[in-house]
């Protein structure tokens, strides 16, 4: 790549494969597993993280040598709180009705693990711009996680994919509803979407063997 | 040349190679163990094996099988012509009935073992281990304990689900924290609630005929009484079995006789099947005192299952058949003799709790044997503790 050298470039694309927030790390997984039985809501969440830990990582970049360390968390916790506040807040100004799918789970965003962790583990010790290439890369690597388990548990779970009825009307019995296909409720329970998100662990594991830790 | 001959060439032919398993299966299940006791010495000889445990377990079950069969024609002509109910000895036992059984009873038993035994299969050749017994008594135990009126896509997706989920992530037959049968049971009540309760899906047919001019309806005891409904069961029809239900756990009689066979063969523990019914008579006998001081009026929703008097609750849904033949499973259950006495106890404890309970579905035994697969090793390591330390001071006893 010419824009990033490669060590800028594996800042974001290692996230996306062996060392995904979710899937390697177990980061991250209450929302994993709170939001994503619609896609919908799975999208708006992975892009508000994005747009949380992107410019958060940022901004503890900037500050890394003037935050105390003895109140760094504190300071942490204000960064993500402000931004956290502003991706509610547009929400609820441009898309109430999913801000209210969402409810408390925006608000959690501050509790997400991925975001402070990177907060201590790289932004505390890097640059602004390759803070905010692990920001991006990081939530990146849990957006496409969140988006799978969504899509699956959606598709599976109502039959529809950002509300379009894919798979045919259940109550008119069209498409695949005709011949006896019925959605499958528990899906759209949240025991599921942990059990999705450990075959998707299971099925990135047997792909990488190297990843699978000697016990 | 015999199909032993065959098998035996097809075996070596294929010695090696990563399809090996999957041609051994059937050569392994007709003919092994194959060892026959040596001329010369002592010897100590047990019969016991995985293979011979399962298929006791199997015959224990096919009564209940048979039963259902015949049982699944008597509700279906039964509920369109409720005359044949005055005399069930005589309308039992037909063609007639044992005909609606092949074709809806037997479709659900070949589907479970095709499923099962495929997914078995394909992860014994990618593992490399050879194919094991312990699908053959999930298998069988997995269309009695479902409607049936169940769809059989339905069932395939649960069973690839029960065994994958519930068996082979673990690591395969023995490994399992919860009995698989149970997991798929479950898999299809939360996946697909409306084939799974309510009173159209026990009784064949109900289904198609929902809204036409010659609906009929098999409303299960436990669905009745969960809407304050009076039965038109006899006592004697609730223990022999003649009563709308899952496939094979309606006959608390034949469910008994499974259970003496497991006993004497020593590989049902009578501990967690006397224990779980002792639970719940006690649950039953709470709840009796409950309604008995006036605490729950007709007016509550929980009257009918409260009120029904506590030996009844032993006959009718599933109770019998969990406590029998799925909480004495040796894999999930507790290992200790004090541990079975607290897991059987809580398990039907719990049933009847739940029964009365649970808003959704009036039966409560298969989610209280999978709470209490989950708790039995917690039970068997505080057994194990209280005892390392009844000994421990017995010692210091002694020596002080």
């Amino acid at each position: 790549m010419g824009l990033l050298s490669k060590r800028d470039a594996a800042l974001l694309t290692d996230p996306l494969a062996d060392n995904n927030p979710i899937t390697i790390q177990v980061l991250g997984i209450c929302s994993a597993l709170a939001i994503t039985a619609e896609l919908k809501a799975s999208i708006v969440m992975a892009v508000s993280v994005l747009f949380v830990l992107g410019l958060g990582n940022v901004v503890i970049s900037l500050m890394r040598n003037i935050i105390p360390s003895k109140i760094r968390i504190i300071v942490q916790l204000i960064v993500v709180a402000t931004l956290v506040i502003i991706v509610d807040l547009v929400l609820k100004a441009f898309a109430y009705e999913l801000s209210k799918t969402l409810s408390v789970f925006v608000g959690l965003i501050i509790t997400n693990c991925i975001i402070m962790g990177r907060f201590e583990a790289f932004a505390l010790g890097n640059g602004p711009w390759r803070a905010f290439l692990d920001g991006i890369g990081n939530a990146v690597g849990y957006g496409v996680i969140l988006i799978a388990v969504g899509f699956f548990r959606e598709l599976l779970g109502s039959g529809t994919l950002l509300g379009f009825k894919v798979l045919g009307d259940p109550i008119e019995k069209s498409g695949l509803y005709a011949i006896g296909y019925e959605n499958n409720g528990f899906m759209l329970l949240s025991p599921m979407a942990l059990i999705v998100v450990g075959i998707l662990i299971w099925i990135q594991r047997s792909r990488n063997t190297t990843l699978i830790e000697e016990n | 040349m015999s199909l032993k001959q065959n098998l035996h060439n097809l075996k070596e032919k294929y010695k090696g190679t990563k399809m090996a398993p999957a041609f051994n299966a059937i050569h392994t299940f007709l003919y092994l163990p194959n060892e026959v006791t040596h001329v010369g010495g002592t010897h100590i000889k047990a019969a016991d094996d995985l293979k011979r445990t399962m298929n006791i377990v199997i015959m224990a079950l096919i009564p209940c099988l048979l039963f259902g069969m015949f049982n699944a024609g008597y509700q279906h002509y039964a509920a369109i012509d409720n005359s044949l109910r005055a005399d069930v000895l005589a309308n039992f036992f037909t063609f007639d009935n044992l005909w609606i059984g092949i074709i809806k009873v037997l479709p659900l038993v070949i589907v479970s073992y095709g499923v099962g035994l495929l997914v078995e299969f394909i992860f014994a050749v990618i593992k490399g281990h050879e194919v094991e017994e312990g699908y053959l008594v999930t298998g069988m135990l997995v269309p009695l304990i479902v409607p049936v009126d169940t769809p059989l896509w339905m069932l395939s997706v649960a069973v690839v689900f029960g065994v994958v989920i519930g068996k082979e992530v673990f690591g395969g037959t023995g490994m399992n924290i919860l009995n698989p049968a149970l997991t798929i049971r479950a898999f299809l009540f939360f996946a697909y609630p409306t084939w799974m309760s309510g009173d159209k899906v026990w009784v064949y047919d109900a289904v198609n005929r929902t809204g036409t001019a010659d609906a009929i309806s098999g409303e299960t005891i436990l669905g009745s009484y969960a809407q304050n409904q009076e039965v038109m069961y006899s006592t004697f029809d609730k223990f022999m079995g003649f009563i709308p239900g899952s496939v094979g756990e309606t006959s608390t009689f034949l469910i008994l006789i499974g259970a003496a066979i497991l006993i004497f063969t020593k590989i049902g523990s009578w501990r967690i099947i006397l224990s779980a019914f002792v639970g719940a008579a006690v649950m039953g006998l709470i709840f009796n005192q409950v309604v008995a001081a006036d605490i729950i009026t007709e007016s509550s929703k929980f009257y009918g299952l409260m009120n029904t008097v506590w030996w009844e609750h032993l006959t009718i849904g599933g109770l019998a058949f969990g406590a029998v033949f799925m909480a004495t499973d040796p894999v999930t259950g507790s290992q200790t003799n004090k541990g079975k006495w607290i897991y059987g106890f809580l398990i039907g404890f719990i049933s009847i709790m739940i029964r009365v309970f649970n808003p959704a579905y009036p039966e409560g035994v298969f989610l209280a044997i999978l709470l209490m697969n989950v708790f039995a090793p917690t039970i068997d390591h505080y057994v194990v503790q209280g005892n390392v330390k009844k000994r421990l001071n017995r010692t210091k006893v002694k020596t002080a």
